[in-house]
């Protein structure tokens, strides 16, 4: 028999990647969505690109932490998804809220620093994702891990333009700030983790850690007769 | 004590042309579902509406004095921005159920006279009850036109005798953190409060709703008695008032406490003076697809646009 070919790592994240947009179909058709449904789509759009961009940069600390290697390998897909609902969301700001007038909407996007950190923060998506594959990670070589690690510096941005996007004030640290400051805390924590002294430190803590563990020593087991 | 009030007339312009819009209204609704549908699924062939629940809804023809149709009652009392139950507008409804808004007082004192504290029953009784049709245009850039009812603010202000020294009007909504379960969120000051200068207060439109579609208010709407200020933004019109004051000093409220930069005293509704965050140039029109120009003063400035002479509203905003 052949072997199932996805584990269930890559199973659970492709339902969760789709399960937003087969959400929002479904509210959509039952009538489940708010009286002011454009924005529902862009809120609902916008808080998943950022989620799927959490998981994205859990991979690394999470094989740093715990050497499982796996979630390394949904970097691309997670990444791709991120793009997608990234792309949804700003086609529906433009098409649908702003009915493609494009003067103003070049008036918004240039004027509202919410708007200008969301647009760079896309602007740089879109090489990401062309550059994804195979063959543009041999063809750039060396260049290829610089240019995608733009994703730390694109990730802050879109914490601000969700922050932004709320009625709040994180100065006086007042309104509708909790959940932005809780991706952005999250973000902060999974970026500070790939500064290579601390990323060091955690991989030969985990190491020592991981080794008192008795399921997981690597010594050959004994066994009792 | 005798009541001298005497209410306000309807102006003619608000006297609804019934015919002229009936049939718009039931265009607009079978655009926008048509629309919205080809723009998700072009395969559907029909979008069927969900059921609603079984309570028979009140419903409307009525336009407000600029032709627009008013919103839908589901959709008013579905879509809320209510901070004291929820951030999310639409879980307002389901939260605001079971709070209590009998027996309620409103106390009504500071630089005045004749302070005293109305139960509600009193201001139904002593207010005529009449019906002004408002466009509301809320800071989000979205907006509704609502059939309210309740009375002019003016006649309850007269009626306590503000002194010489009253310059503003502060207003203060209910603070039950038990039924209001959003006013355990530290990162709010509350209670909520709201104020007016005392001309402005005192101008006809300025009015206390106690009602809706001929209903009594719903919770969600800040019953049972809230302010209607419809050239404000809609944070402005203060839900739920327990407590008037006559103050001589600017009050305070509470989204100019939290970001003072964003959200100033006066709030006219003024295309010309944005949001920081937000173009105020343009708004959605709950039930309509596209969005439409905002109207400065939210159409309303023959009747208020005197107030501000001589005012840089780019400063006092």
């Amino acid at each position: 028999m052949k072997k199932f070919p996805y584990t269930p790592l890559q199973i659970a994240m492709h339902i969760y990647a789709w399960s937003e947009l087969v959400l929002l179909i479904f509210d959509f058709f039952t009538g489940r969505l708010s009286a002011n449904p454009i924005q529902d789509l862009e809120r609902r759009t916008g808080r998943h690109a950022i989620t799927l961009l959490v998981l994205l940069l859990l991979c690394t600390p999470i094989n740093t932490l715990f050497k499982w290697s796996e979630p390394l390998k949904r970097r691309r897909a997670l990444g791709l998804y991120t793009f997608m609902y990234a792309t949804i969301h700003v086609i529906i700001f433009a098409d649908l809220d702003y009915g493609l007038a494009w003067s103003r909407l070049i008036k918004e996007v240039v004027e509202k620093p919410r708007l200008i950190v969301g647009m760079i923060a896309f602007i740089l998506l879109i090489p990401l994702a062309i550059t994804s594959f195979d063959i543009w990670k041999k063809r750039l070589g060396k260049n290829w891990k610089r240019l995608h690690q733009v994703v730390y510096f694109l990730a802050p941005l879109v914490v601000l333009h969700y922050l932004w996007s709320k009625k709040g004030n994180i100065l006086s640290f007042q309104g509708e700030i909790f959940k932005p400051m809780i991706y952005g805390l999250i973000i902060g924590i999974f970026l500070i983790m790939r500064i290579p002294p601390i990323k060091k430190a955690l991989a030969s803590f985990s190491a020592r850690m991981l080794a008192l563990l008795p399921g997981k020593n690597q010594r050959p087991k004994v066994s009792t007769p | 004590m005798t009541n001298l009030y005497k209410s306000v007339p309807v102006r003619s312009s608000e006297i609804t042309p019934k015919q002229v819009y009936l049939s718009r209204r039931d265009f607009m609704k079978a655009a926008t579902v048509t629309a919205s549908a080809a723009l998700l699924a072009a395969c559907a062939p029909s979008v069927t509406e969900a059921p609603k629940n079984a309570a028979p809804v009140p419903k409307s023809t009525a336009t407000d004095e600029l032709g627009n149709p008013v919103n839908t009652y589901e959709d008013i009392t579905n879509y809320n921005n209510y901070y004291e139950f929820t951030t999310d507008k639409q879980g307002v409804a389901g939260l605001a159920k079971d709070f209590k808004t009998s027996p309620w007082t409103v106390e009504v004192g500071g630089l005045v006279s004749k302070p005293k504290t109305f139960g509600i029953e009193d201001l139904l009784k002593n207010f005529k009850q009449e019906e002004r049709i408002y466009r509301l245009r809320c800071v989000e850039a979205w907006s509704m036109v609502i059939p309210w009812e309740g009375f002019a603010l003016a006649g309850l202000l007269k009626m306590v005798e503000p002194t010489s020294d009253a310059k503003y009007v502060r207003f203060e909504t209910v603070y039950r953190p038990e039924e209001m379960r959003g006013q355990k969120d530290p990162l709010y000051p509350w209670p909520y409060q709201e104020g007016l200068r005392l001309d402005e207060a005192m101008n006809d439109l300025a009015f206390l709703a106690t009602g809706m579609y001929g209903e009594p208010n719903v919770a969600q709407n800040g019953a049972p008695i809230r302010l209607v200020v419809p050239w404000k933004y809609g944070f402005k019109s203060i839900k739920s008032i327990v407590k008037i004051e006559l103050v001589s000093e600017q009050p305070a409220t509470l989204w100019s406490a939290i970001a003072p930069n964003e959200y100033g005293f006066y709030s006219n509704v003024n295309p010309e003076v944005d949001h920081p965050r937000w173009s105020q140039a343009s708004e959605r029109r709950i039930g309509e697809l596209s969005r439409k120009p905002t109207l400065m003063f939210n159409g309303y400035g023959d009747q208020v646009a005197s107030l501000y002479d001589g005012m840089n509203l780019a400063v006092n905003y």
